[in-house]
């Protein structure tokens, strides 16, 4: 049976209202895009959720650094990637997208974002 | 008193691209004057991602953005002095400024870009009863604390205003383990991004009370809780309708309002409208010599947007270093029905090139047309499935538009029937 569903794409800031009819939990059609990227934002969104996850650790030295997973992580799995994150504490100096945990989750790796 | 072509008032993103332009565009002795002790301004406390996606076609967290910047300036080695703070300027170019090396000095000045930001609007501002207890902050106060400084601020929140930061520090609370129990926004719609409704409210099921305000904050020493009420369509909260949350935190995300204390001092007229400089397309203000862009201008959703108007401040401010200013021939622009305001309020048929007018409309719109006319002319029309307040309007009219213009130029919004 096919479900409809509608959507806010996230993807940049137009934000545009995509419509999905999924069947058997896969996308048969997605409208209201204006990029492909929404089209598979679409595409997954019905599937597994997944979002970028950005925050801070604290270094040795007591700085906040900038941090985000380098690729799209597990909705489901934001707030267990938070409690890692914060038991990491790296010694400067660091430059932005130096790896600070690989393979953090999904195989995204935590990087310095600032 | 020390001499400089160009002095540039602020090395947020607005001050760093605009001296990035003027210097690529031949003027090399460049001043930026930077109140924090590191150049990057708001951005370096934006640690989400989405910047940059128009300039630069990918996603990247604010201190990634602003370091794009940073680089460039670097490389050209233009000279920043942070940690200090203008204290006032005059239309004669004539700088004061302070630092703890130099102490009080001065500037001349043969051009100057504004790029001072904005600053939040405050509790005050929105006068809400009850008590003045600890735990109150505005939003961008609060992300700098969490992000900066590494505190978590309260464990219990509730966000007045769904603009764009509240709805970001809604999240970036969540995330650090708060409990946000409500977004109340006064308005029918939200203010910010509806990206940011999804992924920041609707991800960590955050509910968002449209038609709500705080109507009171209770508290000793520290914030107990607030109280919440839906409001009738003149703003006024209707009786019976009160919720509690019990909280230990508030935050303040209502708006955003230009520093323009400067500007003011330096007798630059400001547009009631955008509390920012009139300005021509060029970014120039009525005093001639003297350009503004950035949120000191306008506020913007979009760094993107800010970049892209710094660097037509920054050949602006290039050209009248190198060239001198010219003769004017100004049209004005206003904002027409369902708009609420329409910048350059200028433009000078002189100046070649076409003219980007960027403006916001005043409600939530779909399927409309918003359109530049000047007398009976149609000068350009662009079809729009929805528009709304949080997200700025452009309309770009060519050069020979430009040209054969007389009358001053109304932009409005058209709702189809």
């Amino acid at each position: 049976m096919k479900e409809k569903r509608s959507l806010t794409c996230v993807e940049c800031p137009i934000g545009c209202s995509i419509e999905v009819e999924v069947e058997n939990g896969v996308a048969v059609s997605v409208k209201g895009n204006s990029c492909p990227r929404g089209k598979l934002y679409a595409e997954n969104e019905v599937v597994c959720p997944k979002r970028v996850l950005t925050s801070t650790v604290r270094a040795k030295s007591g700085e906040m650094i900038p941090v985000k997973t380098s690729a799209p992580v597990k909705k489901t799995e934001l707030m267990n990637i938070m409690k890692e994150i914060k038991a990491v504490h790296p010694e400067l100096p660091l430059k932005i997208g130096d790896i600070l945990v690989k393979d953090i989750s999904d195989g995204a790796n935590l990087v310095v974002s600032g | 008193m020390r001499n400089c072509d160009i002095v540039i008032i602020g090395g947020g993103p607005a001050g760093l691209a605009a001296a990035i332009a003027a210097y690529d565009n031949g003027v090399k002795n460049i001043l930026i004057l930077e109140r924090e002790e590191r150049t990057g301004g708001i951005l370096n406390q934006c640690i989400h991602n989405g910047f940059g996606l128009t300039r630069f076609k990918e996603s990247l967290s604010g201190p990634e953005y602003a370091a794009r910047f940073i680089e460039e300036a670097k490389k050209r080695n233009i000279e920043t002095l942070v940690g200090t703070t203008v204290l006032s300027l005059s239309k004669d170019k004539t700088i004061t400024a302070i630092n703890s090396t130099d102490g009080v000095f001065t500037v001349k000045a043969k051009a100057v870009v504004l790029a001072m930001g904005c600053r939040e609007r405050s509790r005050g501002a929105l006068n809400i009863a009850g008590t003045r207890p600890a735990g109150i902050y505005s939003a961008g106060t609060a992300q700098k604390y969490v992000n900066i400084k590494g505190y978590l601020l309260g464990k219990e929140v509730v966000i007045l205003g769904s603009g764009d930061i509240g709805l970001i520090m809604a999240r970036r609370m969540t995330l650090e383990g708060a409990k946000v129990h409500a977004v109340c926004e006064i308005m029918p719609y939200s203010s910010g991004l509806k990206r940011n409704i999804v992924q920041c409210l609707d991800d960590f099921g955050i509910p968002l009370y449209l038609n709500h305000t705080i109507t009171r904050i209770d508290g000793d020493n520290r914030v107990s809780g607030v109280e919440i009420s839906r409001v009738d369509e003149n703003k006024k909260p209707i009786a019976g309708t009160q919720k509690y949350f019990h909280c230990d935190t508030v935050l303040f995300s209502v708006g955003l309002i230009p520093e323009n204390e400067l500007t003011k001092g330096a007798d630059i007229p400001l547009s009631p409208r955008t509390r920012g400089a009139v300005v021509y397309q060029n970014r120039e203000t009525l005093i001639g010599g003297i350009f503004a862009c950035g949120n000191v201008l306008q506020v913007h959703d979009l760094v993107d947007f800010v970049s892209e108007e710094a660097e037509i401040a920054g050949r602006g401010a290039a050209d009248y270093v190198l060239c001198g200013s010219g003769e004017k021939s100004p049209i004005d622009t206003t904002n027409g029905r369902n708009v609420s305001y329409v910048l350059p309020q200028k433009i000078d048929k002189n100046v070649a090139g076409d003219v980007k007018l960027f403006f916001r409309v005043s409600n939530t719109f779909r399927n409309c047309t918003v359109k530049a006319v000047s007398g009976e002319k149609t000068l350009a029309t662009r079809k729009k499935k929805i528009a709304a307040p949080g997200e700025m309007e452009t309309l770009t009219l060519g050069s020979n538009v430009v040209e054969s213009v007389s009358e001053p130029i109304t932009v409005l919004l058209e709702e189809e029937n």
